[in-house]
């Protein structure tokens, strides 16, 4: 049952809709975090210390943390290795193009596939970045997560990539969340205005709270 | 009307086609695009040339037989089928593509003639009930409520003339499918097959090479009988309930 179900092109939607929307609800917490850095760097860094005490004391130090990333780890690459899949077999179902070709779709829905792959990328610099402090501009100091941020966003090509990755990631939510209320069976015609409502104000809410934080460091009301 | 055509032609599904242009005068507004096409074979065999291979039946608009992706629109930019479609569509002087369904599950046999037997396999894996068949039964002896008859009609629509997989970016057969699995699922003569109807269908659609759903919508808008995207939702979630229900 498991292998037909992961056969089938219904079931890996249904595993990219699953995953899809972890991710997204991983966003929403992710946002309401990052939020704290308007309010100073003790409440900050005090944010990311206590991710690391999460769920003390059943909990041992940092199990909290590494769960979720697991769980979101798990997530990505189900989702990526579907949406590969998928895509490859629809390419191979339409061989011959059309000579007249006009453009339909929305763009959002258009760049579901360049938007995923250029999220996945973000994700890992975003990791080599401000988790292992690889890629980090000036002096990465482990637990000091407010400093890192404005080094980050005092760079051009910092602020270049995580707002283009953040526009990406809002058209990526905006046809995605719909698409998976589709793909479990949860959308009818008088839900759909709700449906596309709630995708909608999804979309905008994260992309705009999350680009308020570069631009908070640009217009220095975060330093 | 004078029109410059864009025709699609291909000798058989071994050898190549392209796109050969035709210039027809004397089109009136009120034709219908395929007595258009007839007008142009006609001068096709006058000339000694071979004709354009094109698929009708009915010319009703109810059989389905009819195809053509006309300016990158299946079955042209009304939403009706192509022998429903009329001349006053199009202007004096325009210029008009027209090529077959492209989907490598429906290959194409020659010119604007395409093979769909694949929608029949679909159809065998499940789209019918296990009933006795015979005279038609009393219509009361098993009440269906109006609102599961309404449904239920409204995806008895399909005609399986493919124009959703020929609009589908991912050449899918999803709303096809959905019809099918919908009309008979919500019929207490379709119920005693209802998981097994819509993992049969499923699985004949994966396997006739079909591509994925993206829910761009395109096969809704194309479908001359207005089969709604919301059917895809509803198979989706009668799959989910079968495969939870069924353990094989």
């Amino acid at each position: 049952m498991a292998l037909n179900f992961w056969q089938s092109t219904l079931g890996k939607k249904i595993v990219m809709g699953v995953t899809g929307l972890i991710m997204i609800g991983y966003l929403c917490a992710h946002l309401l975090g990052n939020m704290k850095i308007f309010f100073g760097p003790g409440e900050f860094n005090a944010y990311g210390h206590w991710l690391r005490v999460m769920g003390a004391p059943v909990l041992h130090h940092e199990w909290g943390l590494w769960i979720a990333r697991i769980v979101l780890l798990a997530a990505v690459i189900l989702h990526a290795v579907s949406a590969y899949q998928l895509s490859r077999r629809d390419i191979k179902a339409r061989p011959q193009k059309y000579v007249h070709t006009k453009p339909r779709m929305s763009y959002a829905t258009r760049t579901m596939r360049w938007g995923g792959v250029i999220l996945g990328l973000f994700i890992v610099w975003h990791i080599l970045d401000l988790t292992t402090g690889t890629t980090h501009s000036g002096g990465f100091q482990e637990g000091h997560p407010y400093q890192n941020v404005v080094d980050t966003f005092s760079t051009w090509y910092g602020n270049v990539i995580y707002i283009v990755a953040m526009l990406a990631m809002g058209m990526h939510v905006r046809h995605g969340f719909w698409s998976a209320a589709q793909t479990l069976g949860a959308g009818n015609h008088t839900r759909d205005r709700a449906l596309k409502a709630i995708a909608n104000a999804l979309a905008i809410v994260l992309t705009a709270g999350f680009i308020s934080i570069p631009v908070g460091v640009m217009t220095g009301v975060v330093s | 009307m004078k029109l410059t055509l864009r025709v699609w032609r291909q000798q058989n599904p071994d050898t190549p086609g392209a796109m050969a242009t035709y210039e027809l005068d004397g089109v009136s507004q009120d034709m219908s695009f395929l007595e258009m096409l007839d007008v142009l074979n006609e001068e096709l065999i006058v000339k000694g040339e071979e004709p354009v291979a094109f698929d009708h039946d009915c010319r009703e608009g109810i059989c389905g037989a009819c195809s053509l992706v006309i300016n990158g629109d299946a079955h042209g930019p009304e939403r009706t089928t192509t022998c429903q479609l009329h001349m006053r569509s199009f202007q004096d002087g325009d210029t008009i593509d027209i090529e077959p369904w492209r989907a490598s599950a429906f290959p194409v046999i020659k010119d604007l003639v395409v093979d769909r037997s694949a929608f029949d396999r679909v159809i065998q894996a499940g789209g019918y009930i296990t009933a006795p068949t015979g005279a038609a039964p009393e219509a009361h002896a098993a009440p269906v409520p109006k609102a599961d008859a309404d449904y239920a009609f409204e995806h008895a629509e399909c005609i399986g003339c493919g124009a959703c997989v020929a609009a589908c970016p991912n050449g899918a057969a999803m709303l096809f499918t959905s019809a099918k699995v919908n009309h008979l699922n919500v019929l207490p003569q379709g119920s005693p097959e209802r998981e097994t109807r819509v993992l049969d269908m499923v699985a004949q659609m994966d396997a006739e090479g079909f591509g994925g759903c993206t829910l761009t919508g395109e096969c809704a808008t194309a479908c001359p009988k207005g089969i709604p995207l919301f059917s895809i939702t509803a198979m989706n979630k009668e799959w989910l309930r079968a495969t939870r229900k069924v353990k094989r």
